[in-house]
């Protein structure tokens, strides 16, 4: 099972996962990355670049299945206008045992913000807003698994 | 050429994409961004820092140094930053 999917709708994380659990294995991974309160923010707006972004994930979550041996991946990431608190994407991995799935999961989130095209515009309450800067503590995470 | 723009160089330039005759002596990015560079004072903006910018031929990250080739669209835009 693969699935991606972009979506402008909150995202539910047990729907994000639903069917990772049913496919005859002993282990599921997840990771949720969620909206956070960086000193005064408001809400993130997370723009993206259609046709690449699915095509994008689709390559990462081929490439986990060629290096672990999984039986179930699922990238699903948020886009418009995300207030704080809720989550901005939910990246899980099902395997027969938990090392796949963990190691898998970790290389999902990992390459996704180096690799995937959005990007993020965070709001602040007095009505400003800025671009987050790309940082290169995940340059560094992500290149751990070329 | 369409030429498409994403965060804050789509922001700078003012629009999110365009349709370009690129002359014949632009071959790769490099090229593309310096003569892009020269149409606009937000183009000149967007585009004043190379290191800061990234690209994608028809959909797939490329280098600075990739051939346009017969490619139909490229995207620049800053390092990416989802999750």
């Amino acid at each position: 099972m693969k699935r991606v999917l972009i979506s402008d709708e909150p995202i539910s994380t047990e729907a994000a996962l639903s069917g990772l659990s049913d496919l005859g294995g002993g282990a599921v991974s997840s990771f949720t990355g969620i909206s956070r309160d960086d000193g005064g923010v408001t809400a993130i707006e997370l723009e993206h670049y259609p046709r690449m972004t699915e095509s994008s994930l689709m390559q990462l979550i081929d490439e986990a299945f060629a290096r672990w041996a999984l039986l179930g991946a699922a990238i699903v990431h948020r886009i418009g206008r995300v207030a704080v608190g809720e989550p901005v994407v939910v990246v899980g991995a099902a395997s027969r045992h938990r090392a796949d799935a963990l190691e898998a999961t970790a290389f999902l989130i990992d390459r996704l913000k180096t690799d995937a095209p959005f990007w993020k515009k965070e709001h602040y309450a007095d009505g400003t807003s800025v671009w987050v800067d790309a940082k290169s503590s995940d340059d560094d995470r992500s290149s751990l698994w070329s | 050429m369409r030429l498409v723009y994403f965060a804050a160089v789509r922001e700078a330039i003012g629009v999110a994409s365009e349709t370009c005759d690129l002359p014949a002596h632009v071959r790769n990015i490099h090229d593309a961004i310096d003569w892009l560079a020269g149409q606009s004072s937000g183009h000149a903006l967007a585009f004043q820092d190379k290191a800061r910018l990234r690209f994608a031929l028809d959909q797939a990250m490329v280098p600075l140094d990739a051939a346009l080739g017969d490619a139909h669209e490229l995207a620049i835009f800053p390092p990416v930053t989802g999750g």
